[in-house]
């Protein structure tokens, strides 16, 4: 069975395209093998900067043949059906069948598509390949109309067997196939002929090309590793850098060099990330000062000079953008050491999106919730206020002017040199975080605060404006940032009720976007209510219960902003339980579960939600607790059904004297007690507790359901043993929703 | 390619050089445009060239302005006035990378010493309306020349393509020649009897022109010259094709495409002057697109675009 090789040599293919266009061209290829009818053992991509090739072992050398029949009208049909089946299947009258049937004679026709041999069809399914292949970005060149990532130069196309190998004829916008290659740009131009994979893999390691991504990301790796060692350092190791560097060499030489001493005092991210983003360079650690002192480059050859020339010229390139980073660390350190607030004040000057203002007055609104939300975390009011003034205060610098990803890392730097507390510069690093659900949380409460104001701002502003997340479509990354918020209140254990800082928020976001038409009387109310809130540090109610008791005008802007808060409120708790959902999904909890404590939320309390969860969650796993649902539905059904018919409420409380046996009078003196146990559990938000305490009445309920007759004959036993159930309905809706279980 | 390397002396040989490789490869030397730009790429050769069926070849020195780049000649490598060597080739042919190579060896570099990358880089020009793929090409680690192949101008696709080659002078010959600061390279034959270096030609004017661009220039005016620029642009392209007096069409893309330079010019050094807000930027640069936009059309218009008499009969 032959063996298939293809090599489409381009110019040089961007590092970060390489990888998905060796699977996109695997995929291609043998689907369109496959679909042909070309089955194969085995296939494998690989890719370097200036190729993709493909190789696909024990192909059939043709494609079977197939034979398929159709069945068409009677042989006596008029000439009109006839003569569209034939028509149809391309034969003549003399070359169809007739097969006899109960109904008469019936036509057949009988097709048979012979196979093909395999080149056919390779060249086929790769001309398509090429002319339709996905690259994310392509271009034409020349006076071709073919694209391409960038220019294609050669096409290696051959089929071996045992006899030898054929190249198979395909031709694209003029560039013929063959079986020849080029080896390394420099080292090895020379043209490489090659009658099969191994001998082209082999050939091309001889003329500096390591073919497979995989082996030339171990080589650097293992290299990079050993020099450093070598010299008693530590290669700090950067996967996706390491992909890239993979990427943009076909003979990897590993070279390592000194940062000049100069630089060495900068923040040790500012080295990192500048040889990383600029120079593609590995940092190297000495564990002696645990500071980054060398640098790893890879080269794409050797030289005669062992590479003395290359790291040298590397060196200096170093030195000058170093000495860039080091002039904006010593202007900014100038500017942080002075005064912070230059920079903040010129956040009046970045918009942050059209319809929420500036960076400033997003930050004046951040901070305005930090001080809320800081008694609820156990910050610091001060600190936290602090936090969240200058958390953004490095946008405006010229590090982060010049290295958006060190935002906020160098801010906490900024503000260290400020002389500003610790946990207030630590904030401005961390508020950022969680950045997706593998991200760390922060602990540190201003962190924490700081972090929730961020975020809570973002989602209320943009449902303020209506630019929810649609389908795939969430530019602001507010689905992250709803997960943010969730983490960061359930895994700092936060008691928060979030309903009221999301409508206090919006009436923020409210107060700006009405600010231009607003009355005067209408903007001091609403202000007031905000600075009230501020002040108290504790929301007493929601916005909208406190804009209730507002004096105001039908029709006029408090009504119709209360309306929209209330509204927008809802809607966006709704999508925070939407990923509160997923959140919990992923941690294996089962959906009933989450909405049946989810339906006793009443102000947004994720934390307790959790809670209610995990509670129940694990009485669900006990026998008693599988079996009090049933119970319970059991009452509840029959409880509903009386309710129904009779429209009476049976809450009242059973009386032990209309008790007629001792299953009913052990059932009345179980809800008792355990009535108690729950109500100073859920005092203390012990849920598991009451949980349990209600799992304890599994026995007696089923007990009272074996021996005893709800419908009794007496009016008055009925009624009694009603309003036991309706006892047993209530306690047992403590913690969940149980009617929202499945089963 | 052959093989011995030798060292150039001057920054001026380096340009020499170039002139004379490029010359060999048959493009057109041009010389540099008489206008104020901020890159070789604003060149008509350029802009305009790269538009239209008609083959060209062309290289030149074009002197480009990024006023806020100045640094009054202090550092080591930032100018606000400095040299790019551009060459563009219509339609691009299938070994332009090698003959960039062998230009390279031209000017010095030993291939065998050094490490030579295509890192991609794609090329985006919002005030020309123009796109284009390619790379930036790394000489050890340092970024010596662009080289782009055109897919559209002025929101024209290119067909043919045409490849673009530019060469940030001053930081490559200052690679080749060993010089860590700009000023102190040589700008001719160290050994000539005046032997002058960059520094004693261009310290003072980074000096004089920071100052300006920074400080000193009237805004005011500025604005007025944007404006009054823009207009006459639109004005130039809302006349009538043919000549009253020629009786022939004369589409004037050229002059109409000096304004659009201009303006674009003049932009640069508002942006220097710090007045104009992160809003208003990109509201500039929509309106200089717009210009470019209007005269890349007029260009296909002109023989030199492609038009041709005979088509419209």
């Amino acid at each position: 069975m032959p063996d298939l090789l293809i090599e489409l040599f381009s110019e040089e293919i961007p590092a970060r395209m390489q990888r998905r266009a060796g699977e996109d061209l695997k995929k291609i290829i043998t689907n369109g093998l496959v679909e042909a009818g070309l089955t194969y053992v085995a296939a494998a991509a690989f890719t370097t900067s200036r190729r993709l090739t493909l190789t696909v072992e024990g192909l059939l050398a043709n494609s079977p043949t197939v034979r398929e029949e159709r069945k068409g009208p009677r042989a006596d049909a008029s000439e009109k059906a006839v003569g569209g089946f034939l028509r149809g299947v391309g034969l003549t009258r003399d070359e169809v069948e007739v097969r006899g049937s109960p109904k008469g004679d019936i036509l057949f026709a009988v097709i048979e598509k012979p196979g093909r041999p395999a080149v056919d069809i390779i060249s086929q399914v790769l001309e398509h390949a090429i002319r339709n292949f996905p690259w994310q970005k392509s271009m034409r060149w020349g006076t071709g109309t073919l694209k391409w990532v960038r220019p294609l130069q050669s096409i290696l196309c051959i089929l071996s067997d045992d006899s030898g190998a054929t190249v198979v004829p395909i031709t694209a916008q003029g560039i013929a196939a063959d079986n020849k290659t080029q080896g390394h740009r420099f080292m090895a131009p020379k043209m490489i002929t090659v009658t099969g994979f191994d001998d082209y893999r082999v050939k091309l390691k001889r003329a500096y090309v390591i073919l497979d991504p995989d082996e030339r990301a171990q080589v650097i790796c293992h290299d990079a590793t050993n020099v450093a060692f070598a010299s008693g350092l530590e290669l700090i190791e950067d996967k996706n850098l390491l992909a890239e560097v993979s990427g943009l060499v076909e003979w990897p030489v590993v070279l390592m060099g000194r940062i000049n001493s100069a630089f060495l005092e900068l923040p040790a991210e500012v080295l990192q990330t500048s040889m990383r983003e600029h120079q593609k360079f590995f940092s190297v650690r000495n564990p002696k000062t645990d500071k980054i002192e060398n640098f790893i480059t890879v080269a794409n050859r050797e030289a005669k000079d062992s590479g003395a020339t290359i790291l040298a010229g590397n060196e200096k390139v170093l030195s000058a953008r170093l000495a860039d980073a080091k002039f904006f660390w010593e202007n900014d350190l100038i500017v942080a050491k002075s005064d912070l607030s230059i920079w903040t004040k010129a956040l009046k000057n970045v918009t942050f999106h059209n319809k929420l203002g500036t960076q400033f007055d997003r930050v004046k609104r951040i901070e305005a919730l930090a001080s809320n939300l800081a008694l609820a975390v156990g910050a610091d009011i001060k600190e936290a206020e602090e936090g969240a003034r200058w958390a953004k205060v490095d946008l405006n610098s010229e590090m982060v002017y010049e290295f958006p990803e060190l935002q906020g890392t160098m801010g906490s730097y900024y503000i260290k040199a400020s002389g500003r507390s610790l946990a207030v510069a630590v904030a401005s690093k961390e508020h950022y975080s969680p950045l997706g659900p593998s991200d760390s949380v922060p602990t540190a409460p201003v962190s924490v605060v700081v972090a929730l104001a961020d975020k809570l701002d973002t989602l209320t502003g943009f449902w303020a404006i209506d630019e929810k997340p649609t389908g795939s479509k969430d530019p602001f990354a507010l689905r992250r940032g709803a997960l943010g918020v969730i983490r960061l209140v359930i895994e700092n254990n936060l008691t928060l009720k979030l309903t009221r800082f999301v409508e206090l928020q919006l009436l923020r976001h409210e107060i700006e976007i009405n600010r231009e038409q607003a009355s005067k009387d209408d903007l001091v109310v609403i202000e007031g209510v905000a600075a009230d809130a501020a002040t108290d540090g504790v929301l007493p109610a929601t916005i909208s219960t406190i804009l209730d008791g507002a004096d105001t005008q039908i029709g006029g802007l408090i009504p119709s902003i209360q309306k929209s808060i209330e509204q927008v409120s809802i809607d966006l708790l709704n999508f925070v339980y939407d990923r509160l959902k997923v959140y919990l999904r992923d941690q294996g909890f089962s959906h009933d579960v989450i909405d049946a404590c989810i339906a006793m939320d009443q102000d947004v309390d994720l934390t307790s939600v959790v809670k209610r969860i995990k509670a129940l969650s694990e009485a669900l796993k006990t026998d008693d607790g599988e079996n009090l649902i049933q119970g319970y539905k059991r009452a509840n059904n029959i409880l509903s059904q009386a309710e129904h018919s009779s429209g009476v409420e049976y809450s009242y409380g059973a009386d032990l004297k209309f008790m007629e046996n001792d299953e009913e009078r052990a059932l009345f003196a179980a809800l008792d007690k355990v009535g108690a146990d729950i109500a100073a559990a859920m005092k203390d938000q012990d849920f598991t507790t009451a949980m349990t305490a209600m799992a304890s009445l599994r026995m007696p309920i089923d007990a009272f359901f074996e021996t005893t007759l709800i419908n009794a004959d007496n009016e008055i036993v009925r009624r009694n043993r009603l309003n036991m159930l309706s006892r047993i309905r209530t306690l047992c809706l403590s913690v969940a929703d149980l009617n929202k279980l499945d089963g | 390619m052959s093989d011995t390397v030798i060292a150039p002396s001057s920054f001026q040989e380096i340009i020499l050089r170039l002139q004379e490789y490029w010359s060999k490869q048959g493009c057109a030397i041009l010389q540099p445009y008489d206008m104020e730009v901020g890159a070789g790429t604003f060149h008509p050769a350029t802009t305009l060239r790269s538009l239209g069926p008609k083959s060209w070849a062309v290289a030149y020195v074009q002197p480009s302005r990024r006023p806020t780049d100045g640094r009054y000649g202090e550092n080591p490598n930032r100018l606000q006035h400095y040299y790019q060597y551009q060459v563009l080739i219509k339609p691009s042919p299938p070994d332009l990378q090698d003959l960039y190579l062998e230009s390279l060896h031209a000017i010095g570099v030993d291939l065998t010493l050094h490490d030579i990358r295509f890192v991609e880089d794609d090329w985006e020009s919002p005030t020309l309306g123009a796109w284009g793929l390619g790379w930036e090409v790394w000489c050890d680690g340092m970024e010596v020349s662009q080289f782009t192949y055109f897919q559209q101008v002025g929101g024209h696709d290119c067909h043919p393509v045409s490849g673009e080659l530019t060469y940030g002078l001053e930081r490559l010959a200052m690679y080749i020649l060993g010089v860590d600061h700009v000023m102190d390279m040589p700008f001719n034959d160290p050994k000539a009897p005046f032997s002058l270096s960059y520094g004693d030609i261009f310290k003072q004017t980074e000096e004089e022109y920071a100052r300006w661009n920074f400080d000193v220039a009237n805004t005011e005016v500025l604005l007025r010259h944007f404006a009054e620029a823009e207009a006459e642009c639109n004005a130039i392209l809302s006349v009538e094709p043919t000549d009253p007096k020629m009786k022939q069409k004369i589409v004037m893309a050229h002059p109409a495409y000096d304004q659009c330079i201009k303006a674009s010019h003049i932009f640069n050094l508002l942006d220097a002057r710090g007045v104009i807000s992160v809003t208003e930027r990109q509201a500039y640069i929509a309106r200089v697109r717009t210009l470019a936009k209007a005269c890349a059309d007029a260009f296909l218009e002109t023989t030199a675009g492609g038009w041709s008499a005979e088509d419209v009969l």
